[in-house]
């Protein structure tokens, strides 16, 4: 075992020596050094477990995962939080996933519908309203093409029947109406929410919507939510290789694209962790390969376009790198420009399913370089992706507390880090530039050629800005 | 070397390369003609939709509230060195913190007890004792302040029974305040929470307290998330000479300076001045909604005086000195009488561009109580108010407001209704302003009514919480908001007639 994994886990035990004994031994399995090579065996992290109460998770639950991520951005259908009024009011809009249409006529995207239980709901049950609510709702939205049923906590725990409900309205409708079981209590993160979203696109909507003509190009854009428009680049560069995306998942997606996703001839995953599933479905029903890609930073760019093109005939790989070709000198004139304000800038991050891994080769070409990554709720899969794009000796955590990600960064001194929202804030009070990986800090897109200049710009405004330097610290 | 320009979201979507590709996706997406969609638009605006919108009953949309823990968290984290403890799933507590941080743009750390499908059989009891375990070993808190989610409510874990539990098994020091209150978000919404974890902590802390008077008045600012308020009844309090305890004082959290350190407990409201307030001469709160059962339990439990007296607009704060003066003895000092004074001239120097103009509001009861009666004062005409957590008691309160002024005579008021009730409002009976929170923007964009935001949570505008909008200085920066709201609009709306002027 080299020093630098040596010297990394005598600092991981310091921290966890804080822990009481039972969350000091669970803890341990989620933090190792990483080792690239994959020999060393205490090397690797435990995920997808349970939280410790008490330690402070940043995780979220199952409905985050459902409804703010899989189900929430397809535009043209009513997602319903089906509970008490909070879930749908702390999750509206937070997510910035885009999208083109009439809010509130023929696209529901931005607002917040809620069956807003109440005590009376939890003692007689909620199937009743929930039937009045969508006749309600089809009523003041002609136009909805489905309406999703998210349940929250409660619902699960009263037994309530929403299937039932669902089945009949639907009948009645004629348009999905896709009950939802995410109640926050299943599973252990988000990560559960992604997978019960996925079945219920498989179970109610998939194989089902319209497509007039097929092409020997087709392919489905699956896993990219649109946060600040990130599909959007990205499907402007399969379309400009040449290929025909007949299906965006579900970032500006509609009902129908969700239903014809069965006719691509290639599925295109970017974040493997919220919608592996429905593409193993598609694979294993109706012989649909996948492919994982990253469209971070123009090293892993480049080298996705080819491997995507290569599933497709001379014309398309021709197209592929007449197009790497025609933005290279863009891509080199924006690491020229950022490289020299940025390398050797150190950087830890924390965030969800794809980005502890995906971005890091975006970070690596402007020069920077990763020390720490982690998983909210990663899974084994995960980290098995994650050990060899990270240096030796760099922190891998799962499930990371905010007591351990403060010492972390106290140890690690980073330059800059990458987090969410509730960690953003506790790192300007310390100084340490902070940039959001979740929402992009309102900025973006990230993703393809138009993204990358945005990320270079960011990270630079974020590791350099003059204000930092005001803080008057304590010697 | 020339600097690249680089072009975010704001503008690459414009382009034209995208709106070709927007136009090409509608192939996939097997949309609605468009004329139909401009028809159904259309038709959302009309007197028709609006009946339809008002008959709906078991459906919320954009509604203006949350549940009760976001409020119990709020109030536990204004004591200092406590820790807000949350008994229930853990996504919960991520969507408090998150959303609270957002409004702020402060750091909030909050526990949960990560309860998952086997506490939902046999109850959290587990969840609890390690919970309590873990964050006092971890973080060190001076008090654990317990609220709930519905998971825990439905459940009916006893909160009691486990703390005395953990305290009986030596997981947390015995004399570790544990304070704990009933949350469910089935029940009323943040400002009820706001009142439960209040009267929990207080009847927890101060019991077997009671002693010699200590002379001060206790504060109470209720579920108000302008910190530049907490700011200002300090300095207020202390222009009178007035010696009191701010009981949970949000500013401590939610304002703390960058010193370069993260500090988990940055202060807030010292637990022995807590555990005194029950020795206090009087209560006052400058909410009476979310201090309702707080002030009710401080009247008969601890036979204290307990005035609820909102300073929001000139006469709430005129009310609010003089009966702060009976109270303590104290006269207003003139420095005062000057800021009231201040005030009145620029509402004097404003009011051509408030007289008349009719006005939708949408917010919490106390803050639009507070509001409709600056409006009036100013000549202003409140039109359509809505307040989704309204109750009948707020219907009665905001109806008596409104009859004291020939201004408020228009006035309807919306209670438990939502904004995309007021939207249709706005379509059938439009205002020149509108006043709500970050999310009644959308409002704004729909009826292309000039937003002033006010209210909470505000997400897309930074700092407007850091202005108080209590006494005469929140009078003059909420005048200064809803003027100049006015006069972009009218520059908007003139930019290209005769009208642009430059003074006025």
């Amino acid at each position: 075992m080299s020093t630098t994994i040596k010297d990394t886990q005598k600092m991981i035990e310091e921290v966890l020596d804080a822990y009481p004994e039972k969350a000091k031994k669970e803890r341990a399995r989620h933090l190792a050094a990483n080792d690239p090579s994959g020999q060393c065996s205490t090397c690797k992290v435990k995920a997808n477990t349970k939280s410790r109460p008490g330690v402070m998770t940043v995780r979220g639950c199952a409905y985050a995962g459902a409804k703010g991520v899989v189900w929430g951005p397809v535009k043209d259908q009513i997602t319903v939080s089906h509970g008490p009024v909070g879930c749908g009011q702390y999750s509206w809009w937070a997510r910035r996933n885009y999208y083109n249409g009439i809010t509130g006529v023929d696209t529901f995207g931005t607002m917040h519908i809620t069956t807003d239980f109440q005590e009376k709901d939890i003692v007689y049950g909620g199937d009743k309203g929930l039937d009045a609510a969508l006749h309600e709702l089809k009523e003041l939205f002609p136009l909805a093409k489905g309406i999703g049923i998210l349940s929250e906590c409660p619902v699960g725990l009263i037994g309530d029947d929403i299937e039932a409900v669902s089945k009949r309205v639907a009948a009645e409708f004629k348009i999905p109406i896709v009950p939802v079981r995410c109640e926050g209590f299943r599973g252990v993160s988000q990560s559960l929410g992604h997978h019960i979203a996925n079945d219920t696109i498989r179970d109610y909507v998939l194989g089902k919507g319209k497509l007039e003509k097929s092409t020997p190009y087709d392919v489905a854009l699956i896993g990219d939510y649109n946060i600040g428009g990130d599909a959007w680049a990205s499907r402007k560069m399969l379309e400009e290789m040449g290929l025909r995306v007949i299906a965006q998942w579900t970032g500006d997606a509609s009902v129908n694209e969700l239903g014809i996703a069965t006719k691509s001839k290639l599925n295109l995953i970017h974040c493997y962790r919220s919608m592996n599933y429905i593409c193993r479905h598609m694979e294993e029903e109706y012989g649909i390969p996948w492919e994982e890609f990253n469209f971070f930073g123009p090293t892993k760019i480049y080298a996705s376009i080819r491997k995507i093109a290569s599933h497709f005939d001379d014309s398309i790989k021709e197209k592929a790198e007449k197009m790497i070709e025609k933005y290279k000198p863009m891509m080199d004139a924006v690491v020229e420009q950022y490289k020299a304000k940025l390398e050797g800038k150190k950087v830890m991050l924390y965030v969800g399913g794809l980005r502890p891994r995906h971005t890091v080769g975006a970070y690596e070409d402007l020069g920077m370089e990763i020390i720490a990554s982690g998983y909210e709720f990663g899974h084994n899969d995960d980290y098995n992706r994650t050990y060899p794009v990270m240096k030796e000796g760099a922190v891998i955590m799962d499930d990371a507390t905010l007591y351990e990600l403060e010492e972390f960064t106290r140890r690690l001194k980073p330059d800059m880090v990458g987090a969410g929202i509730k960690e953003k804030y506790s790192y300007h009070k310390m100084g340490v530039p902070f940039r959001q990986m979740h929402s992009w800090d309102y900025s973006g897109p990230y993703h393809g050629f138009d993204g990358f200049p945005v990320f270079a710009r960011d990270m630079d405004m974020t590791v350099n800005n003059p204000s930092w330097n005001l803080i008057r610290r304590k010697k | 070397m020339k600097t690249i320009r680089i072009k975010d979201h704001n503008e690459l979507f414009q382009e034209q390369t995208y709106l070709d590709q927007f136009e090409n996706k509608r192939e996939f997406e097997d949309p609605w003609p468009k004329e139909k969609v401009k028809e159904i638009a259309e038709w959302t605006k009309t007197e028709e939709y609006q009946e339809k919108n008002f008959a709906r009953k078991n459906i919320k949309i954009n509604p203006a509230k949350a549940c009760q823990p976001l409020g119990a968290i709020f109030c536990s984290s204004g004591f200092d060195g406590t820790m807000p403890f949350v008994q229930g799933a853990q996504g919960c507590v991520a969507y408090f913190r998150s959303h609270l941080n957002r409004h702020f743009k402060e750091p909030l750390a909050a526990i949960s007890t990560s309860m998952t499908e086997d506490a939902a059989v046999f109850g959290g009891l587990n969840n609890m004792l390690e919970g309590l375990e873990n964050a006092y070993t971890l973080y060190h808190p001076k008090m654990l302040a317990v609220c709930t989610t519905c998971m825990a409510e439905v459940i009916g874990d006893d909160l009691n029974a486990y703390i005395r539990t953990a305290k009986e098994k030596e997981l947390i020091p015995k004399d570790l305040p544990v304070p704990f209150a009933h949350t469910p978000s089935f029940v009323g919404s943040y400002i009820n929470g706001y009142d439960n974890m209040m009267k929990g902590i207080l009847s927890s802390i101060t019991t077997g307290k009671k002693g010699e008077p200590n002379g001060k008045i206790n504060v109470i600012m209720g579920f108000d998330t302008y910190t530049g308020d907490y700011h200002e009844i300090k300095r207020l309090l202390s222009l009178m000479g007035v010696d009191f305890t701010l009981l949970s004082d949000a500013s401590a959290i939610f304002d703390s300076p960058n010193t370069g350190e993260y500090k988990l407990y940055p202060g807030g409201t010292p637990l022995e001045d807590a555990m005194d307030s029950i020795n206090a001469t009087a209560t006052i709160a400058l909410q009476q909604y979310s201090t309702l059962k707080t002030m009710d339990y401080i009247r008969k439990e601890w036979s204290q005086k307990a005035l609820a007296l909102p300073a929001i607009g000139v006469k709430n704060t005129d009310l609010f000195f003089e009966q702060l003066s009976t109270l303590t003895g104290k006269p207003i000092p003139q420095e005062i009488e000057d800021e009231r004074g201040r005030a009145v001239d620029a509402m004097v120097d404003s009011h051509p561009y408030v007289h008349g103009k009719r006005f939708a509001l949408v917010g919490d009861p106390d803050q639009l109580l507070g509001l409709v009666s600056l409006l009036m004062e100013m000549g202003g005409i409140p039109a359509h108010i809505v307040c989704s957590m309204g109750d009948k008691k707020f219907d009665e309160d905001m109806q008596s407001l409104l009859a004291e002024s020939p201004f408020g005579s228009e006035a309807k008021v919306y209670s438990g209704k939502d904004m995309w009730h007021l939207r249709s409002l706005m379509f059938t009976d439009p205002v020149d302003l509108l006043i709500g929170n970050s999310y009644a923007k959308f409002l704004w964009r729909d009826t292309g009514t000039p937003l002033v935001r006010i209210g909470f949570p505000l997400f897309d505008r930074h700092h407007l919480h850091r202005y108080p909008i209590i006494g005469y200085q929140g009078v003059l920066n909420l005048v200064t908001s809803i003027v100049n709201t006015v006069l972009d609009e009218m520059d908007r709306k003139t930019m290209n007639t005769t009208s642009f002027d430059v003074i006025r």
